[in-house]
């Protein structure tokens, strides 16, 4: 409480003559509502926002220094602790960036490439099913979140039978997967397309025709189609205010060119927008999954590039050759060609691209992330300017932040 | 999706005058443009060339690899019409090691302006009439730019500095 201090900065008379003035207000940075570390300070007139500051950093680790100085294999990791609302996502385009510099893309085994389609989409799934039942729990709608959460649960299951963990997943591996896909993977899957959308249907029922859930969102954290692009933000932001930009159909990535699904787009540019959008999102990341799921082929799970990928286990236990090569594969790292690129992936919250200059070594010279949250949430001032207090609680969960990519 | 006459051509013609150099790697096209004519040449992409979507400011410190030391790379980006063409181009801009300066891109993207405080915070590259040139990740008394290639990481004074000034002034 001793936060909250009053600003000198006159706003005018009342009629009986007591002066006006603007109050400041500190909102977090430990706020339930501001997802993790976000402060911002609200310049307030009564009820009414007049200027909203965000401040970030507080969770800067300086993930893009510490990848200088270890090889490209283990920054993997790292990449899970940005976004770890859907780690796997930033995993699958960090390892597409790294595979780019190396220019192996055509080397990748079919079976990997689709393996890594339907990760990735549980990724979506995962993300936005915390971003919309975060949002309602932020504007009361408690049930929603606890229907999110239950089928995140399940999310989770997946990966955990897949990659050994929940959360911060570091799944696949330069050239393809690090070991087969689990006996049981289609049938699991298969089993949460069958009850992921009902489940679906309900959030929809709850939330969709909700009229609570209508007046805290609609016309709420408006932003235009100029602002959008002029701002650089992208994801379901930018589809929610009328531009049907997706890079896995606009930079096509994965063969995303080879599945058919639709780019939801809304033109009303607010909260209740983005919801929709993200609804719509999650139903086309289902049907990207069976058509996957449908064409998963059999075979090599990840390619045969003896410079880069690490040798069998039981290999490195029995020949003296493979314990070598594992040794310096895992104490070098792979040469890089030097060079530079950027590589991006459509992430649930928006474009997620990894700039490496490599200088030729096996280590990144430069790593550089560009994450969606953090440009996204740029347009926090102009969504809450002359809203009010609580639209502000609605605007944050609507732009879907995650403050472990805001800060890296 | 290239249709016949190539859409790098265009863009090359028209900026030619602003071009130092190019280079292109797995497909990705680089120009490098000088210093002092990158706002200029960022709004003729922005407003002819319809380059209307900044993807990222960034920075590179080449340190002793290559002269000049600093290299900020814009990354931009053109619907096209109807959002079917999808190109993009990254320019380059060389700065030397003393006082590194550079025109803020703000008016022409507003978007630039968390990019280019970060620019800044990380890499200490000055950027000339940015409307807010504060730091973003760091402590705002912070006098260190740690993503500089000559940054001591086992030096913790700045840090600690600023930590016992934040100590001191919540405990007053």
């Amino acid at each position: 409480m001793e936060r909250v201090e009053i600003v000198t900065e006159e706003l005018g008379t009342e009629p009986d003559g007591t002066r006006k003035h603007t109050m400041m207000l500190n909102m977090g940075p430990q706020h339930p509502s501001t997802h993790g570390v976000l402060r911002v300070v609200l310049y307030l007139d009564g009820e009414k926002v007049k200027e909203a500051v965000p401040h970030i950093g507080y969770l800067h680790r300086g993930i893009e220094k510490l990848c200088e100085d270890i090889t490209y294999q283990k920054c993997l990791p790292y990449t899970d602790r940005m976004d770890y609302l859907a780690s796997i996502c930033n995993n699958i385009g960090f390892i597409l960036a790294v595979e780019k510099l190396l220019g192996i893309e055509d080397e990748i085994p079919e079976r990997a490439k689709v393996a890594e389609v339907i990760m990735f989409e549980l990724g979506r799934i995962e993300s936005h099913l915390i971003g919309i039942g975060a949002n309602a729990m932020d504007l009361g709608a408690m049930t929603a979140f606890l229907f999110c959460f239950k089928e995140r649960e399940r999310i989770y299951e997946i990966l955990e039978m897949v990659c050994g963990a929940r959360l911060t997943t570091s799944y696949p591996r330069v050239g393809g997967l690090p070991m087969d896909l689990p006996e049981d993977f289609s049938d699991t899957i298969r089993n949460f397309l069958n009850i992921f959308p009902k489940t679906l249907n309900e959030i929809d029922s709850l939330l969709t025709r909700n009229k609570i859930w209508i007046d805290r969102t609609k016309g709420v954290a408006v932003i235009s189609k100029e602002q959008a692009i002029d701002l650089g933000i992208t994801g379901p932001i930018l589809r929610g205010s009328g531009v049907p930009y997706d890079l896995r159909k606009a930079v096509p990535y994965l063969d995303y060119e080879n599945y058919e699904f639709d780019i939801p787009v809304a033109n009303e540019g607010d909260a209740y927008a983005r919801y929709l959008c993200r609804m719509e999102e999650m139903r086309q990341s289902l049907r990207i999954i069976e058509q996957a799921l449908d064409n998963l082929p059999d075979g090599p799970y990840i390619a045969d590039l003896p410079d880069i990928v690490l040798p069998e286990k039981e290999l490195v236990y029995t020949k003296m050759e493979s314990l070598i090569r594992h040794f310096v594969l895992v104490y070098n790292g792979f040469e890089t060609p030097p060079g530079e690129i950027y590589h991006a992936v459509e992430n649930p919250k928006g474009e997620l691209g990894y700039y490496i200059v490599s200088d030729g070594t096996g280590k990144p010279y430069r790593m550089r992330v560009r994450g969606p949250s953090f440009v996204n949430l740029q347009a926090l001032p102009d969504m809450v300017k002359g809203g009010f207090v609580s639209d502000v609680v609605a605007a944050i969960g609507s732009i879907d932040i995650v403050l472990g990519e805001v800060d890296r | 999706m290239t249709s016949p006459p190539d859409p790098f051509d265009q863009i090359r013609e028209r900026i030619s005058g602003y071009i130092l150099s190019e280079s292109t790697f797995r497909g990705e096209i680089s120009f490098a443009v000088g210093a002092e004519s990158i706002v200029e040449c960022c709004s003729l992409l922005k407003n002819t060339l319809g380059f209307t979507y900044l993807v990222d400011v960034t920075v590179v410190d080449y340190l002793t690899v290559k002269f000049p030391r600093y290299e900020v790379v814009y990354l931009l980006h053109r619907f096209g019409e109807n959002y079917e063409e999808n190109l993009r181009i990254r320019l380059k801009v060389a700065l030397e090691q003393d006082d590194p300066a550079i025109d803020s891109v703000t008016p022409v993207w507003s978007g630039a302006n968390w990019l280019e405080r970060e620019a800044y915070d990380m890499f200490g590259i000055t950027f000339r009439g940015h409307p807010d040139p504060r730091r973003i990740l760091m402590p705002e008394d912070y006098d260190q730019f740690p993503l500089r290639k000559d940054f001591d990481v086992r030096d913790r004074e700045s840090s600690k500095r600023s930590f016992e000034r934040a100590l001191d002034e919540g405990l007053e």
